[in-house]
Parts: structure tokens; sequence; C-alpha cells
């Protein structure tokens, strides 16, 4: 059973002489459940692939299907998180309504917006934090709120776009386990886009490896790295190095013009 | 009270309190027509405007600004939001807009008193007519810059285009639309006492006009002088009010900078 089938897809900016194409028939499923990430060399189609995952873009050919239903505006069952957090969460609003604005959207009664609210709040570890205002906070428990709020929507899926690209090396870690944990937890399916390697091998059930545009998978990755993970000692297993090694070797050929090998 | 705080409290006191006695002093002794002692003044103001002239003639130039300004406001804004979502309205709409904002209001009197006729609702028609352009054309702006991402969060989370409008949109645009209501507040002020200095029976704009006419220089003072409070306790408001609103805008600019 798959949860997600993206099906050749294709996106073509512009027309004529002067269309670029950004993505080029792009296929994979993810299973219920599963940690799947992108990874890509830089200015690859990534944020756009992900646009047309999450129906924000119509794909320019082929077709995307959650649940064996086509994909043609953003669905219920999706929930986004971003890079860029500060544009992601609304300033005129506090934490708490920035996580219950979706939910009132989709009008649930307000103690269930509450209910759900509050465990999500708690469940990034900030529970007391939901009067403040999002600028009021780190730049972490900015992405930490983000994280909320698609959690408190109840999507089957979780679309991470870069989501820990614009904090310090620190940060970024406990995130990434922060993340870990809420996945342990809700077995959600998770999409996570990124073009750290580390970050991919170190969360990821499946890492897709994207090549330069017009981007297609150069090749799936399947990391059977023992869970629960850690920050240390999974990263110190000689598996994790091979797997590192032999993502960076795909991205590093992927920079040249050798023909890309779609093994999916 | 902190001594921080009662000076700025009192400092932007002391300019005009120095500038009030520079000109009770200058003029105490004056016997020129134009230039009448202060006292005299302060005498005009008490007899006429503590509260003769305040029911008859401020309260209801106040009355029609605000619903001049509120009209203003409220179609600038909503007008604003449907051009700076449609861009063929957008561009359609443009040349009429510049056309219609280059004429200066009071140009337009004659031709609203014709059309509407000398009541109340000609003096507001001009106030909405001055007042309405910054508010309009701020909105459509602050509108066609909403963070294209905000948008993108908005539609992944399923706000419906109403939600997406009133709880996304406008607050993003808020700081723009608020400093087109900043200046539509200056001119709706001066469109007010515009609209009573022709074919009105009262109003600020009416007393002094009226006082000048009848060789009242002390009166004509005295009704410059409640123009010029009123201006400035309407400006304070509307900055209070401001400060309040606008507190997350003030916040989230801090950090950035």
């Amino acid at each position: 059973m798959t949860v997600l089938d993206i099906d050749r897809v294709s996106k073509t900016y512009g027309a004529g002489a002067d269309a670029v194409t950004a993505i080029d028939e792009i296929s994979f499923t993810a299973e219920p459940g599963e940690l799947l990430c992108i990874v890509g060399p830089s200015g690859c189609g990534k944020t756009t692939l992900l646009r047309c995952v999450s129906g924000l873009m119509a794909p320019t050919t082929g077709t995307v299907h959650l649940d064996d239903r086509p994909v043609t505006a953003p669905p219920r069952a999706m929930a986004p998180v971003f890079q860029d957090y500060s544009r992601s969460l609304l300033p005129w609003m506090n934490i708490h309504d920035n996580v219950t604005l979706p939910l009132k959207a989709a009008r649930l009664p307000k103690a269930e917006r509450e209910a759900l609210a509050g465990d999500a709040l708690a469940s990034v570890g900030l529970g007391s934090q939901g009067r403040k205002y999002p600028w009021q906070l780190s730049g972490g428990m900015q992405q930490r709120a983000a994280i909320a709020r698609a959690l408190a929507y109840q999507p089957e899926i979780l679309l991470l776009d870069e989501p820990f690209a614009s904090v310090d090396a620190q940060t970024r870690a406990d995130l990434e386990d922060l993340l870990l944990q809420v996945w342990d937890r809700t077995r959600l399916t998770v999409l996570l886009v990124t073009h750290d390697i580390d970050e991919a091998v170190y969360l990821a059930d499946r890492i897709l490896v994207l090549s330069p545009a017009p981007t297609r998978i150069r090749k799936t990755i399947t990391v059977d790295l023992p869970r629960p993970r850690h920050q240390i000692t999974t990263k110190e297993l000689p598996e994790f190095a091979h797997l590192r090694a032999s993502v960076f070797a795909l991205i590093k050929s992927a920079d040249r013009d050798d023909p890309p090998t779609d093994d999916v | 009270m902190t001594r921080s705080r009662l000076g700025r409290l009192v400092l932007p006191l002391v300019l005009p309190a120095a500038l009030i006695a520079l000109w009770w002093w200058t003029s105490s002794s004056s016997t020129t027509f134009f230039f009448p002692p202060l006292s005299r003044i302060v005498k005009s103001l008490e007899d006429d405007w503590l509260f003769e002239q305040v029911g008859t003639d401020l309260v209801p130039s106040l009355t029609r600004f605000t619903v001049g300004y509120v009209l203003a406001v409220a179609s600038g804004i909503s007008l604003g939001v449907l051009i700076g979502l449609a861009p063929r309205v957008r561009r359609a709409s443009l040349p009429v807009i510049e056309f219609l904002r280059s004429i200066p209001p009071p140009l337009m009197l004659p031709f609203v008193l014709v059309v509407i006729g000398i009541g109340d609702n000609s003096k507001i028609a001009l106030i909405v007519l001055g007042a309405v352009w910054p508010v309009l054309l701020n909105t459509v702006d602050g509108v066609r810059g909403v963070d294209p991402l905000m948008l993108d969060v908005a539609r992944s989370f399923g706000l419906g285009r109403a939600t997406r409008i009133r709880r996304v949109m406008l607050p993003a645009a808020s700081p723009k639309i608020v400093a087109g209501m900043r200046t539509a507040l200056s001119i709706g002020l001066i469109l007010m006492i515009i609209s009573e200095m022709v074919a009105s029976s009262n109003g600020l704009g009416f007393r002094v006009l009226s006082a000048q006419r009848s060789f009242d220089s002390p009166g004509t003072y005295a009704g410059v002088i409640v123009i010029g409070v009123v201006g400035l306790v309407v400006n304070f408001g509307f900055l209070v009010v401001e400060a309040r609103i606008m507190r997350w805008h003030r916040g989230a600019r801090r950090v950035e900078m």
C-alpha cells in the first residue's frame, strides 16, 4: 500500500525556446509511516518538486496521487513546514493562534482546537509559550512552533522543505531529534527535502538523490541504520560513514555531465 | 514614575509653552488690528468656544469628518483589496484612479454641491473624494506586496479565500494601509474645513470665515486655534491607537534590525 504516488511528474517553466525544465519525469512512492529524504545539489528543482507534490503548483505533465486520489490543490492530509520560519509564521498572531488558525479554517470545534494545539505545542516543548509572538522566540523555537502547527493539523503526510537550514548547528541537531521523536510517536509519513547529506542519512528510511536540473532521480538509497538513532552513536557507525560517502559521491558525480542512472 | 518617563512626558510641552509665552509677550501691547493681544484671543476662545459653539459648530464638523473618514477608509480598503488581487482590474482602473486623484479635491466642491446639494452629504462626499486615495493606493500596494510564502502557507493549510484575505492579506498589508490612513487623516481634516467655507451654516470652517468677514480678528484667531487643537488631538489619538494595533509590527521589525 502506498500513501503517496508521484508518477512521471515534470515541470517546465516558460514556453518555446525559453522553456526551462526544472524537473523531468520524477517518479517515486512513499509507504505509510515512511521517512523519505530528498537530497540534491543546490539549484536542482527540490522546491519545485515539493510544490508539485503539495498541490501548490500543477505539474506540466505527470500526476500526484494521495491515497489514490489525484492531488490538484493542497490536500487536507498534508501539512508543510518551510525553511523560512520567520515568514511562514504569521507575526501578527501569537504562537497559539498560529497553530489554531488552520483548525479554525477546518471548522473544528473550539474544545478540539484547544486540545490539539495544546498537545502539539507540548510535544515540541513549547507548552508554556503559546501566548508569545513568533518574533519573541529564537529561530529554533519558531521552527518548533511551525512543526507544532503542522502536527496540530493532523495530517497523514508531513512535508518539510529544508526545515533546519536556517538555524545553527546545535539547534539543528536538536530539531532533527525532535522530528524523529515526533515521527516515532505519530508514525506520520514524512517527506523531507534537504541539501545536507548527513541530515538525510541520519533521518531517512530511504533517500532519493536528485541530479542537477533538469532534475531526475539519480538513485534511491535505502538506509537501514538501526533505530532509535542517536546524534553521536549513529554517526559513529561505519555504515553511516559509508552511506554518507555514497550519497556524496552521487551528488558530486551529478555535477559532471555523465548520464543519470535511474534505477529506482 | 521614573525620571526619564517624566522627562518624556514633559519634553513635548516645553516648546509649545515657550511659543505661547513668546506670543503673549510680543502681542500684549499690540494695537494692530491684524495682530491682537493673545489675551483678547483667549477671551474670545472662552466666550465662544467654552462651550457655546462646541455643540453648534465643533460637533457637526467632527461628525461630518468622522463619517467621511470612515467611509473613505472602508471604501479605500475594500476597493484596494479588489484591485490589488486582480491584475486586470488594476490595469483597467489605474488611469482613472490617477486622473481622479490628480484633481485637487477643493476643485470638486462646486461639482459636488451641484450634484449632491448643500447639506451634510456634500461635505462628507468631499472628504471621501479627497481622503480615499492614499488608503486605496496603499492598500493596493500592500496587498500586492504580501509575502508569497505566507500565501503558500495559507493555501497549504486549507484557508479559504475569505479567511486568507481577512487573516493573512489584510494584516500583512496593514502597515501600508495604516500609513495611508494617516495621510488620509490630514487630508480629511483639511477638506472638513474647506467644505464648510462654501455654502455652509455651521462648522469650524464656517466660524472662522464668518469671524474674518465680520472683522472679528480675535475670533478668527480663536477659530484657527481650535482647528489646530482638533488636528493635534485627532492625530495623537490616531498614533495611540496605531501603537496598540500595530504592536506586532514594531516588535517584528525590531527583531529584524
